[in-house]
């Protein structure tokens, strides 16, 4: 395990190093400033706005703010929906896939424009290069800058003098898709690509294998949308095993590349609240308590899939590693990822909220699949999705500031500024929110027949199945123990035709758009009442929010939150399976 | 409402706008770059045999059945690079623990008449195990070492040979630090059928 816990350190290095760059480039895109790339993207900025008739520095207020992202989205849902729904009659449709179910539509437009990218269809037997590109692709993007900008609006209310102006939102959306999104992909795509990521517009290819029988090829526009898929937190492959498709992800410095892209942004968000708050300290003290939680996770993940399965176990496998062998649970896993990098990818694709996979979720130990959905159950703040994340961990600042407050019998303040009543409920709206919609939801896809038909295993892991999967949608996640279904694919052993259960992609789809919304409305409710609040001097009785006994204070009340929410569930499907060799 | 028309607009020409920007400008550029610049990495990694395409050094294929060829790892999809899903079983599931025993013997069974000494302990855990994608190439050092008694002694060649021939065909860890190293097997395959080792 030591040259696993060598890769993984080194991994860690290199992301922290990279934060300062460009956590500080990402606050000048923040505040309109120039950034290197003006030069050559000015232009289409200001053509952008000028198509859009927006004024950039016409500034919104929290209401104003959310209503732009609010009608953005929904446009957006509109639009994917019909894209989706017309498939049949696009173009660049090589394997003339016909038009999507209303039920599967319905929940991938509501997945896409939530940034979840949660999947009950399978990319490369069902949709087009058309809808990949025109409809996903797009969303992948802009659902990402939605997140960013609504963070972007966030911070500024924070740190703001005076007044109730949290910025534009068409300025934000317009920067954050040119300055930050689009050039990071861009070059990304491209390496994947040198590295076998494939990326053309040309149909399958079948051919005689070596040893006869024939094989077919999907190819497609695949680096374009990997690169995107990774830097935006969203998760949803071109094919159907995700990251594990060697077309997605052919090897140890792909696998590599694509982690960076995920950690990157909002990694470096926490650099970029620092810096705009005027309080670096600030910045790394979340950093901090981000990094401690996931160090947890990913050893935690780790040395369960290293001891390997009951399965495994049962059958006479023996699991210690030896020479020319990585051992343990290699149920569902590549090769050339072992299980040093599956583990390291199912922590970070699941503490933010990207949810892509390079194994299979759902043969992950009981011990091992704890980790994502405890990693999810946290509300996506250890990183997070790109802004959402750290929009959310704000949110748990002010709660933790104000249980200090509480306990040492102070008024609680923020970067100099009171938390009071009205802070503190839109806080509680916005955290509870979420862990609320998980139970209920995973409870009436439990409790009644439409709901446990989606279940594909036996005993405790189909009980796992249902939470993990309105855990995973209700976070915006999108990762999936993915025996669970929703939709019936077209060629699947024993199914002719394709079919989407209306329960599965009804339920899952509301559940994903009012979690995305309600607590992104909470935090800029939060932040416009903040605006306008005076920033008093740091005084010797200011409890400061960026010591290691507030970094302290903040892990323990987001483990609390979460514990006291999910511990029953838990306890009840992977912890059962992690304590016990019982086979079902 | 005025706010709510004008957002209204504005969302529809920002849809417009960013969807020929993100998702066709964006994509078109980058497979003309691809195309350009990684003709064969962009197009699937195809590995041709006189001529012919036989495979993509990326993608696993099936040999099952003739002990000539180095195997691949189990397959969930019977490795279909078209239509790709996981096995999906769980960790305590008596059907995945039936799977591994029934694969773990009949590696016993193939592999222990050229290999006298092997027993369950030597088999690795990828050998049993389905992969991910369902066409993973590559097989763990261990697996191919065991596999290159049969291969050597089916296709006459001197164990030695055989064993080389596996260690030029390992992909190392990148920076010899991340992943996992594997023997990418069409490609061994390849090489063998090619007149390698003779």
């Amino acid at each position: 395990m030591t040259q696993g816990w060598v890769q993984i350190a080194v991994f860690l290095l290199v992301l922290t190093a990279l934060v300062p760059p460009v956590g500080g480039y990402i606050a000048r895109v923040f505040r309109g400033e120039r950034v290197f790339l003006s030069p050559l993207l000015g232009p289409v900025e200001r053509f952008s706005y000028r198509a859009l008739r927006v004024q950039p520095a016409d500034d919104q207020d929290w209401k104003a703010y959310a209503r732009s992202i609010v009608v953005f989205s929904l446009l957006s849902w509109l639009v994917l929906y019909l894209i989706l729904r017309t498939q049949s009659i696009q173009p660049l449709n090589p394997e003339g896939f016909g038009a999507g179910p209303w039920n599967l539509s319905f929940n991938t437009a509501s997945s896409f424009v939530t940034n979840t990218n949660w999947q009950y269809y399978g990319g490369e037997t069902t949709l087009s290069y058309f809808v990949q590109m025109a409809g996903l692709t797009v969303q992948n993007f802009v659902s990402a800058a939605v997140g960013i900008a609504a963070l972007a609006a966030v911070i500024r209310g924070f740190v703001a003098r005076s007044g109730a102006a949290l910025g534009n939102f068409w300025t934000d959306l317009i920067r954050i898709n040119l300055y930050l999104l689009l050039p990071i992909s861009l070059l990304a795509a491209l390496l994947l690509v040198s590295q076998g990521v494939v990326q053309t517009l040309d149909g399958s290819q079948a051919f005689h294998m070596l040893a006869g029988g024939t094989q077919t090829l999907a190819l497609g526009p695949v680096a374009s949308q990997e690169a995107i898929k990774e830097l935006g937190t969203n998760g949803g492959g071109f094919f159907n095993v995700n990251s594990a498709m060697p077309f997605e992800n052919p090897g140890g410095l792909t696998n590599m590349v694509e982690l960076l892209l995920i950690l990157i942004v909002p990694a470096s968000l926490t650099f970029t609240f620092g810096r705009m708050a005027g309080n670096r300290r600030q910045g790394w003290a979340l950093y901090a308590a981000m990094m401690a939680m996931f160090l947890v996770a990913v050893a935690v993940v780790y040395a369960a899939e290293q001891h390997g399965s009951p399965a495994q176990h049962h059958a006479g496998v023996l699991t210690h590693a030896f020479d020319g062998s990585s051992g343990g649970n290699m149920e569902g896993k590549e090769q050339r990822f072992g299980i040093a990098e599956s583990s390291l990818w199912t922590a970070v694709t699941t503490v933010t909220s990207c949810g892509a996979v390079n194994a299979a979720l759902d043969s992950l130990t009981g011990i091992g699949g704890l980790v994502p959905l405890a990693s999810m159950g946290t509300g996506e703040v250890v990183f997070g999705g790109v802004g959402s994340g750290l929009y959310y961990m704000l949110l748990f600042v002010l709660l933790t500031v104000f249980i200090a407050g509480l306990m040492v019998g102070r008024t609680p303040e923020f970067l100099g500024k009171k938390i009071e009543s009205r802070e503190v409920k839109l806080v509680l709206v916005g955290v509870l929110v979420t862990p609320l919609l998980v139970l209920f939801a995973s409870s009436w896809a439990l409790a009644s027949t439409d709901g446990t038909q989606s279940i594909y295993n036996h005993g405790p892991q189909g009980f796992s199945e249902s939470l993990y999967a309105y855990m995973s949608q209700a976070n915006n996640n999108g990762s999936a123990f993915a025996g669970y279904t929703g939709f019936v694919q077209p060629h699947a052993p024993g199914n002719a035709g394709a079919y989407g259960y209306d329960f599965a992609n009804l339920l899952g789809g509301l559940v994903m758009i009012v979690a995305r919304f309600l607590p992104m409305i909470a935090a800029l409710a939060v932040a416009g009442s903040l605006s306008g609040k005076r920033i008093a001097p740091a005084g010797a009785g200011t409890f400061r929010a960026d010591s290691p006994t507030f970094v302290a204070l903040l892990i323990g009340v987001v483990v609390i939150v979460a514990a006291l929410t999910f511990f029953p569930a838990f306890l009840l499907g992977p912890v059962v399976q992690g304590l016990s060799n019982q086979l079902f | 409402m005025n706010g709510l028309r004008k957002d209204l607009t504005t969302a529809t020409t920002a849809i417009v706008v960013l969807t020929l920007l993100l998702g066709v400008a964006y994509p078109l550029v980058t497979t003309g770059v691809a195309q350009l610049v990684f003709p064969n990495a962009s197009n699937g990694s195809k590995i041709e045999l006189d001529g012919k395409v036989v495979g993509s050094k990326l993608i696993g294929q099936d040999f099952r059945g003739l002990p000539r060829y180095f195997q691949s790892r189990p397959s969930a999809t019977e490795y279909s690079a078209d239509i790709t899903f996981f096995n999906n079983l769980g960790p305590n599931s008596r059907e995945l623990s039936d799977f591994f025993a029934e694969q773990l013997s009949a590696y016993l069974r193939r592999e222990r008449r050229f290999d006298p000494g092997l027993g369950a302990a030597e088999v690795p855990v990828d050998a049993t195990a389905t992969s991910a994608s369902g066409v993973d190439p590559h097989i763990s050092v261990a697996n191919a070492r065991i596999q290159a008694h049969r291969v050597a002694a089916v296709r006459y060649l001197p164990l030695a040979d055989v064993l080389d021939l596996v260690d030029e065909h390992t992909d190392g860890r990148f920076l010899t630090l991340f992943g996992e190293p594997g023997v990418n097997v069409l490609q061994l395959n390849l090489a063998l059928d090619r007149g390698a080792g003779r």
